[in-house]
C-alpha cells in the first residue's frame, strides 16, 4: 500500500515526495506536448498562417509597399502577439477535455512542473513561428534587410518570447476553466503584454531603419528582462492555485 | 457572525471623510492660488491626481488581499479584495474623465498619446475592467475566488511595472507632482493637494467599509432567512461576479 501523499508544501521545491525530480517531470511534459503538436499540428501551422495573412492585411490596411523603423516593428510585434493568443487559447484544451489535469494532479510531482513545461512549449512554438514569420516579414513588408542587426534581433526576440510564454501560460491556465475562454484570453493577455510590446517594438525599431541598423538602447532589453523576471517569479508562486483538487 | 466587524468606526470615518473632502475643496477654491500658466482649469488637478493615486493604491491593495486570501482561505479576504478593486475601478473612471478634461483644456486634445501617465493609467484600467467578467465567467464559487485572487495578485504586480515601461517609452509632458525633487509647487498648492489626497484616501476607505458592511449584512440576512425556512442546502441565488459568503 502506498503511503498517503504529504500535504502541499511539505516537500522542498525541486524534489517531490516520491522521488520524481521536477526536471524529469518537466521534460516528460514537454516531450508529451511537442509530440502532440508534431502529430496533430494544431498550433504552429495555424500561428504561421495567421501571421502571414496578417502581414497581407497590414499591406492593404496601411496601403504600404514596404515598412521600416517604428512602423515595421509595431506591425511585426502586434502580429506576433495575436498569433501567440491563438496558441494560448489551445494550450490547456487537451488537458481539460481529455482529463489531463486529473492525471497530472494524481502524479506525485511538483505542480509547478506543469507551468514550467507549458511555458517552455509555448516558447518553442513562438520560436518556431518566428523562424517562419521573420523571413516572411522581411520578404513581404520590410524595406531594409534584417541581416546586419540579426544577433541583436535574436536577443530581443528571445527575451520577448520568454515574457509572452510566461504571461500566456498564466492567462491560459486562468482562462481554461472559464465559460468564455476564447474571450477571456485576449482580454487579459493583451493589456498584460503592453509593457512587453512597448519594449520589444522599441528595441526592434532601430534594427530596421532604412538608413541601416543602429544600436539598441540598453533600457529595452533591460525592461524585457525585468518583465520576464517579475512575471516568471509571480507565475511560479501562484500557479499552484490554478490547478484544482 | 454579525456585520459589526465591518461597521465599526463607520460613523467617525464618514464624518472625517466629509470634513476632509469639503475642507479640501474649500481650500482649492479659496486658498490655493490660480496657476500662473494654466489659470483656473489647473484646479481640476486637486481632484484628478488624488483620484488616480488612490485608485492605483486600491488596485495594489486588492492584490495584497488576494495574497492574504490564498494564504488563509478566509472568504472575507476575497470579499475585501473584490470591494477594493471594485471601488478603485469607479475612481479610475473618474480619473480618466477628469484627466481627459484637463488634457483638453491645457493641451488642446481630449487624449494625448505621448503622455505616459495617462496612457499607463488607461492600460491598467483596461486590465482591471476584465476583473468582473473573469469572475462572472467562472461558475464554481470556490474556483471563482481562487482565480480572482490570482488575477488580483498579477494585476497588483503589473501596476508598477507597467508605469515603468510606459514612462521609459514616452516623452515627459505630464507634470511630475510627487517626484523626488517635489515638483515646482508653491507651499499653499502643496498643502491643498495633500489635504485633497488625504480626503480622497479617507473617502476610499469609507466607501470600502460601506460596501463591505452592506454586502456582509446581505449575506447574513440571507443566511438567517434560510435558517428560518429550515433550508440547509446552500444554493446560489444566481450566477454572480460578486463573492458569496
Amino acid at each position: 500500500m502506498s503511503a498517503p501523499a504529504p500535504p502541499r508544501g511539505t516537500s522542498p521545491r525541486g524534489t517531490s515526495p516520491h522521488g520524481t525530480p521536477t526536471r524529469v517531470a518537466v521534460a516528460a511534459l514537454i516531450r508529451k506536448d511537442l509530440r502532440l503538436e508534431l502529430r496533430t499540428r494544431e498550433s504552429v501551422p495555424a500561428m504561421a498562417l495567421f501571421s502571414l495573412s496578417t502581414f497581407v492585411l497590414f499591406h492593404f490596411g496601411l496601403d504600404a509597399r514596404s515598412l521600416e523603423g517604428d512602423l515595421a516593428a509595431g506591425v511585426f510585434w502586434v502580429t506576433i502577439l495575436f498569433a501567440a493568443v491563438l496558441a494560448v487559447n489551445r494550450q490547456f484544451v487537451a488537458e481539460r477535455e481529455e482529463g489531463g489535469f486529473d492525471g497530472f494532479l494524481l502524479a506525485p510531482v511538483d505542480r509547478t512542473a506543469l507551468f514550467l513545461a507549458k511555458a517552455a512549449v509555448l516558447f518553442c512554438f513562438l520560436v518556431a513561428l518566428q523562424v517562419v514569420a521573420v523571413p516572411a516579414f522581411a520578404i513581404l513588408l520590410l524595406e531594409p534587410s534584417p541581416g546586419p542587426g540579426l544577433p541583436e534581433l535574436i536577443g530581443v526576440l528571445l527575451l520577448a518570447d520568454a515574457g509572452i510564454a510566461i504571461v500566456g501560460t498564466l492567462v491560459g491556465a486562468l482562462a481554461v476553466q472559464t465559460r468564455a475562454r476564447e474571450v477571456i484570453v485576449p482580454l487579459l493577455a493583451l493589456p498584460l503584454m503592453i509593457p512587453l510590446v512597448i519594449a520589444a517594438a522599441r528595441g526592434t525599431a532601430p534594427l530596421w531603419l532604412e538608413a541601416g541598423a543602429e544600436a539598441v538602447p540598453g533600457r529595452w532589453p533591460l525592461i524585457l528582462g525585468l518583465y520576464d523576471l517579475v512575471f516568471g517569479l509571480l507565475a511560479y508562486a501562484v500557479f499552484d492555485y490554478l490547478l484544482d483538487e | 457572525m454579525t456585520s459589526a466587524k465591518f461597521s465599526r468606526g463607520l460613523v467617525p470615518l464618514s464624518i472625517l471623510s466629509v470634513a476632509l473632502v469639503v475642507g479640501g475643496f474649500a481650500m482649492v477654491f479659496f486658498y490655493a492660488p490660480n496657476d500662473a500658466d494654466q489659470g483656473f482649469v489647473q484646479k481640476i488637478f486637486y481632484l484628478h491626481v488624488p483620484l488616480a493615486i488612490v485608485a492605483l493604491f486600491g488596485f495594489v491593495a486588492g492584490g495584497v488581499y488576494g495574497i492574504r486570501f490564498l494564504r488563509s482561505g478566509d472568504r472575507l479576504d476575497d470579499l475585501r479584495s473584490y470591494v477594493a478593486i471594485h471601488i478603485s475601478l469607479i475612481l479610475a473612471v473618474g480619473a480618466l474623465i477628469t484627466g481627459s478634461i484637463w488634457a483638453k483644456a491645457s493641451w488642446g486634445h481630449w487624449w494625448v498619446w505621448d503622455e505616459p501617465t495617462l496612457v499607463s493609467f488607461l492600460i491598467v484600467f483596461l486590465l482591471y475592467a476584465c476583473y468582473q467578467p473573469l469572475r462572472f465567467s467562472i461558475e464554481d464559487p470556490e474556483r471563482q475566488t481562487r482565480y480572482a485572487a490570482v488575477f488580483a495578485i498579477v494585476g497588483g504586480a503589473f501596476v508598477p511595472l507597467n508605469f515603468m515601461a510606459v514612462r521609459a517609452a514616452e516623452s515627459f509632458t505630464h507634470p511630475r507632482v510627487l517626484s523626488t525633487t517635489g515638483g515646482s509647487m508653491p507651499g499653499s498648492m502643496r498643502l491643498t493637494f495633500l489635504v485633497c489626497l488625504a480626503g480622497m484616501a479617507v473617502l476610499y476607505v469609507t466607501l470600502n467599509k460601506y460596501e463591505l458592511t452592506s454586502k456582509h449584512a446581505t449575506f447574513t440576512l440571507r443566511a438567517l432567512k434560510r435558517r428560518m425556512a429550515g433550508d440547509d442546502d446552500w444554493v446560489p441565488v444566481r450566477r454572480t461576479a460578486a463573492p458569496q459568503l
